[in-house]
């Protein structure tokens, strides 16, 4: 007995005498200064050291797109860094080009602010601003999926292009330490521009989704920051396909309705795959959207073949489906939005059917 | 200090070197020793790990394990210590040495469950060196490493250019190269005997 005792005192006295080492050491070592960040050789700000390039930045209210959430995972935080000493990282390498490394181009969550930096980032960021806003309404559209009204706050217009982004920050709760930041879509159209939608789909412990489906209630303040992104209709003529599945809905919803709105009637064809009849949503305005714009055609299909009997529609994995119905690729753009393996596999068969790369646009979800 | 000090520094080093006639800490001896610079940084890392966590370890084991009559828990105890030495070594070479720190890369924190230094540790305990001896055999054992991976890294880094046969490229001309230093440090065996 006293052994037992004996034992667990000293490992838990020795494992304790260390931890309390460690933690002072850590107070001594990692008390960075303040360092001077220039950006763009026309402002220069001062932030705490030692944290990520991301992260201070955004407590200066500069906000960079990052759709992970600084996790390293999504690769969209880059910023040109003029001088650092701190080497390519294994963290960074994956998303970067060699023509990025040539200019400078780093991970900005991945890379610390340890000396003094001179950065430069796209002047449109500085029209990025954190907004508080507060929850209209929460409703239902499929089991898994909700759409989150949210009220801009105070005297703030959000002013977005359809198929943009926004960052939902999610307080410390059960599931999170320390606030987390989480990328959505807007799904409603510009012209409002007090209000915003978002379709969000409740991943089984994703930390922001739980949050929206489980704690979040109308009436509760959320902050956002916004918007960002690149995957916007382009202006020209070209007949468009849109590919989405599951809440991959959200912005291409934003670019149609934003379309109707401005009596653009270009040749628009919407693939959209589910699993069964249960995950389709918003059938109705879909319907409404094909009356008001004749051009444009709305195709769900299902992807569970046997699911649903009286299914009338498109049956197959939406790769089929979209084999089927897109004979050439001639005079034509793709806007894709879903998982990555849906969009792996719908570029392979657009290329394959004739349209360029750099016609293909795509908001992967990381 | 007294002499058997001195002859435990020094056969630590040569005669009886932890890398080359026992064979501890390979893992790391074969993938950190393709450059010399970084390989001599490790090594400088493994022997400051070393030479504090022996005596650190000796007055564990002796002040603590012992009295107690729970010396079975040496094992857990001495990876603790040196698991919070390597946490705290590398806390400091990522503020003071940025160059370091990234060409050490993830073999730092590896250095946790780098078997020569648990192995000078409880090889200190099996031969009952008293406190000032543990120092030294840790200073030595760890000098004996450096000495052994910067041979290595010195040998490939001069050999680099040369043509070799498919068949031993990398891990295996290490290998080689390695057994043939240990049979030229069994030379040195005999001069100080170490026990």
């Amino acid at each position: 007995m006293s052994i037992f005792f004996s034992s667990v005192l000293a490992v838990t006295s020795i494992s304790s005498f260390l931890v309390i080492l460690i933690l002072v050491i850590d107070l001594i070592i990692n008390n960075y200064p303040n360092f001077d960040i220039n950006i763009n050789n026309k402002k220069t700000i001062k932030v705490e050291g030692g944290k990520p390039l991301l992260f201070a930045l955004k407590d200066k209210e500069i906000f960079i797109p990052s759709a992970c959430g600084g996790r390293g995972s999504c690769g969209y935080c880059k910023v040109k860094v003029l001088n650092t000493s701190t080497p390519y990282l294994p963290t960074e390498l994956p998303y970067l080009t060699d023509e990025e490394k040539k200019n400078n181009i780093r991970l900005s969550c991945q890379i610390k602010v340890k000396s003094n930096l001179n950065i430069e980032i796209p002047e449109s960021l500085f029209s990025v601003h954190q907004y508080e806003t507060k929850v209209l309404s929460l409703t239902d559209l499929t089991y898994d999926i909700k759409q989150v009204t949210l009220e801009i706050e105070k005297d703030q217009n959000i002013d977005f292009k359809s198929g943009q982004y926004i960052q939902f920050e999610v307080p410390p709760y059960k599931l999170t330490s320390e606030t987390v930041y989480r990328a959505y879509s807007i799904a409603s159209a510009p012209s409002d521009n007090k209000k915003i939608e978002l379709e969000i789909r409740l991943v089984p412990n994703g930390i922001c989704t739980t949050y929206v489906h489980q704690y979040l209630k109308v009436g509760d303040k959320v902050k956002i920051n916004g918007p960002y992104g690149e995957f916007y209709l382009r202006p020209t003529d070209a007949e468009i396909i849109f590919i989405a599945g599951g809440s991959g809905m959200a912005p291409i919803k934003s670019i149609l309705l934003d379309m109707k709105e401005k009596g653009i009637n270009r040749k628009a064809t919407y693939f959209f795959g589910a699993k069964t009849k249960k995950d389709l949503f918003l059938l109705d305005l879909m319907e409404d959207l094909m009356k008001a714009m004749p051009n444009f055609k709305f195709i769900p299909a299902l992807s569970d073949l046997n699911a649903d009997p009286d299914w009338q529609g498109e049956r197959g994995l939406i790769t089929d489906v979209v084999d089927k119905y897109i004979l050439s690729g001639e005079n034509k753009e793709a806007y894709l939005c879903g998982s990555p393996g849906m969009i792996n596999a719908c570029i392979g068969v657009l290329t394959k059917k004739g349209i360029p790369n750099e016609k293909i646009y795509y908001d992967k979800f990381a | 200090m007294n002499i058997s000090s001195i002859a435990i520094l020094f056969g630590s080093i040569i005669t009886g070197n932890i890398l080359l006639s026992y064979y501890l800490g390979m893992c790391s001896f074969l993938s950190i020793s393709r450059e010399l610079k970084s390989a001599i940084g490790l090594g400088v890392a493994v022997t400051f790990v070393m030479a504090i966590t022996t005596p650190l370890n000796w007055i564990v084991y002796n002040i603590i394990l012992v009295p107690l009559n729970i010396t079975y828990l040496r094992f857990i105890v001495f990876i603790m210590v040196i698991a919070g030495i390597v946490q705290i070594l590398e806390m400091i070479i990522e503020r003071f040495s940025q160059t370091l720190y990234y060409s050490l890369g993830i073999f730092l924190p590896l250095i946790t469950v780098n078997c020569a230094i648990l192995g000078v540790n409880l090889f200190m305990i099996i031969r009952q060196y008293s406190f000032i001896n543990s120092i030294f055999y840790g200073i030595g054992s760890g000098i004996g490493w450096l000495l052994a991976i910067t041979l290595l890294a010195a040998i490939k880094q001069k050999i680099s250019k040369n043509i070799l046969p498919k068949g031993v490229e990398g891990a295996a001309i290490s290998l080689i190269i390695s057994g043939i230093m240990a049979i030229a440090f069994m030379g040195f065996s005999g001069i100080i005997p170490i026990n």
